[in-house]
């Protein structure tokens, strides 16, 4: 090889291997972002679909905006121990805190216009673990998967009339959710609403053992169901008035309850319910001690992303943890740089909205 | 042993080529969960954050190897604009192995994200609860990305220039697989 003797040829050939290392590179980098990709479902495009027509509304959530904190204890029974070797389920009083919700983009919408309604909910243990979960009181998830839930949104957005129709037709569980919607009473309370959290889980034991699990949320409290028309005379915001008033005079409790999965129980698919007479554990009381104000309250920048867990629980095949944590953590990030439009104390905050 | 020759020392080239494998890992594990909503996503999450704390690790024994072993003198005859660039480049590199796990830390720090490495390992918050601080953390962990794989593609546009059309020694001072004890003639 000679570099002085045919200089003009061997730089050409060099650049050109320089040109394609780089464009490789970049290529290779574009892709994995998914700037080739149009049909990818990002985290960006999915919480995008969530917002209203009108937009979102700068600073909160993108779904389930309308919320307010509450602090309180998990008083563990020492009975989910079985099942996860989690601190948490070992016996004794955890500090919890959480956030009712409506399933809704907009933080002003009405009580008695939304049918979801949601409590994120944190438990710590002195172990330094930390645990997560988002529930919602329908008693499956609308549809099987995160892809079919992208679908879901562009449908309600559709400007077509028949786009819902077709929805449905394409997805058959779709249809268990609507008449769920229609038929389930409604309640007065967040105290009387039970949340569950839909997702499969699998609980490790401290002998290894593993059982793919889901909870929810049983309220303690009588239920006393209320047709929507009359929830909408008590007001806008009753529910977050009337818990706030509840907890204030009395601590509300909900009972944990782990439902250990069959054989040939649907663990990927939230949109299916697991048989009655499954095995249930009684894991512990969420008891509820106060109520506060979302907009300084303790959890208004706590993402409640359902694959925070402590050791003892973890992801299962069920998808849609996953699907969920890339949301909420990109409406995380949207909402947090938008804080101003959210302060904390309206008179006192620049830039506020009115 | 010291790199005064014409070669990093043996343990220069194995932490620049561990962490360019590391971080070029690094770099397409972020762009690739942040795009997408797939199961890939919470063991991609995972990894990013452990090899994170694992370059941060490595960058800083690079520091302290770098001070204490120095670099081969780039060739005499090397204009005056690529040497600045080399100089200004290699700063942004330590800068951004050092400062991009630390700001990926810290933003996570502010959010109140509990910080789980593979194995269940957990570290602690460096920073408090902060909003705001989340936001600017994250916005300058996101961008600084992109100019972080821009950098290391002049990187290598300059070290193939070096191997290819300069021939000038300086590929090889990094690239060579044999005891730091031997030198390569520059030109």
């Amino acid at each position: 090889m000679s570099e002085r003797t045919e200089p003009s040829t061997r730089r050409v050939g060099s650049l050109a291997l320089i040109t394609l290392t780089l464009a490789a590179a970049a290529g290779a980098f574009a892709y994995t972002a998914g700037w080739l990709s149009p049909g990818r479902i990002t985290p960006t495009k999915l919480v995008d679909a969530l917002a209203p027509p009108t937009g979102p509304a700068p600073g909160h959530r993108r779904n389930h905006a309308k919320g307010i904190c509450f602090t309180g204890v998990f008083d563990s029974t020492g009975k989910g121990a079985d099942l996860s070797r989690a601190q948490v389920f070992a016996q004794g009083q955890y500090p919890a805190l959480g956030r009712f919700n409506l399933g809704t983009a907009d933080p002003n919408a009405p009580d008695a216009t939304e049918r979801v309604r949601g409590m994120g909910l944190q438990i710590a243990t002195p172990d330094g673990q930390v645990w997560r979960t988002a529930m919602i009181n329908p008693p499956f998830f609308p549809v099987s998967t995160p892809e079919a839930f992208y679908e879901l949104l562009l449908a309600g957005q559709s400007k077509d009339p028949n786009a819902m129709k077709t929805f449905a037709a394409g997805h058959a569980e779709f249809g268990a959710f609507v008449a769920w919607a229609t038929t389930a009473p409604w309640t007065p309370s967040y105290a009387e609403d039970r949340f569950n959290g839909l997702n499969t889980f699998v609980a490790v034991a401290s002998t290894g053992a593993e059982h793919a699990v889901r909870w929810s949320l049983l309220p303690q409290a009588q239920i006393t169901p209320i047709a929507p028309p009359d929830l909408a005379k008590l007001g806008p915001d009753h529910l977050e008035q009337e818990i706030a008033e509840r907890v204030g005079t009395a601590p509300q409790r909900w009972s944990m309850v782990l439902t250990v999965a069959g054989p040939g129980d649907q663990t990927a698919d939230p949109s299916k319910a697991w048989p009655d007479g499954r095995r249930t554990v009684e894991a512990g009381t969420l008891v509820v001690q106060r109520i506060e104000a979302e907009a300084d309250g303790p959890c208004r920048d706590i993402n409640f992303d359902p694959t925070v867990l402590p050791d003892g629980l973890r992801v299962s095949d069920d998808p849609f943890p996953a699907a969920r944590s890339a949301a909420y953590a990109r409406s995380y990030d949207l909402r947090t740089a938008e804080a101003s439009h959210y302060p904390a104390h309206p008179a006192t905050a620049p830039g506020g909205r009115p | 042993m010291t790199a005064a020759g014409g070669h990093f020392t043996a343990l220069q080239r194995l932490l620049h080529w561990l962490m360019a494998a590391a971080i070029l890992a690094m770099l397409f594990i972020g762009v690739g969960f942040a795009s997408t909503i797939t199961p890939k996503y919470v063991p991609l999450v995972t990894i990013h954050k452990s090899l994170g704390v694992a370059i941060l690790a490595l960058a800083l024994i690079r520091l302290v190897v770098r001070l204490r072993f120095g670099a081969p003198p780039l060739p005499a005859d090397l204009p005056a604009p690529m040497r600045l660039g080399a100089l200004l480049s290699h700063y942004a590199l330590y800068a951004l192995m050092i400062g991009m796990p630390l700001l990926g830390w810290g933003m996570l720090s502010a959010a109140r994200y509990p910080v789980v490495l593979y194995g269940g390992l957990r570290l602690p918050a460096i920073l408090p609860q902060n909003a705001m601080l989340h936001s600017l953390l994250w916005e300058a962990h996101f961008y600084l990305a992109f100019a972080f794989y821009a950098l290391i593609l002049l990187h290598i546009a300059a070290a193939l220039f070096h191997a290819l059309i300069r021939r000038d020694g300086v590929f090889e001072s990094m690239a060579s697989i044999g005891g730091s004890g031997e030198t390569v003639a520059a030109e």
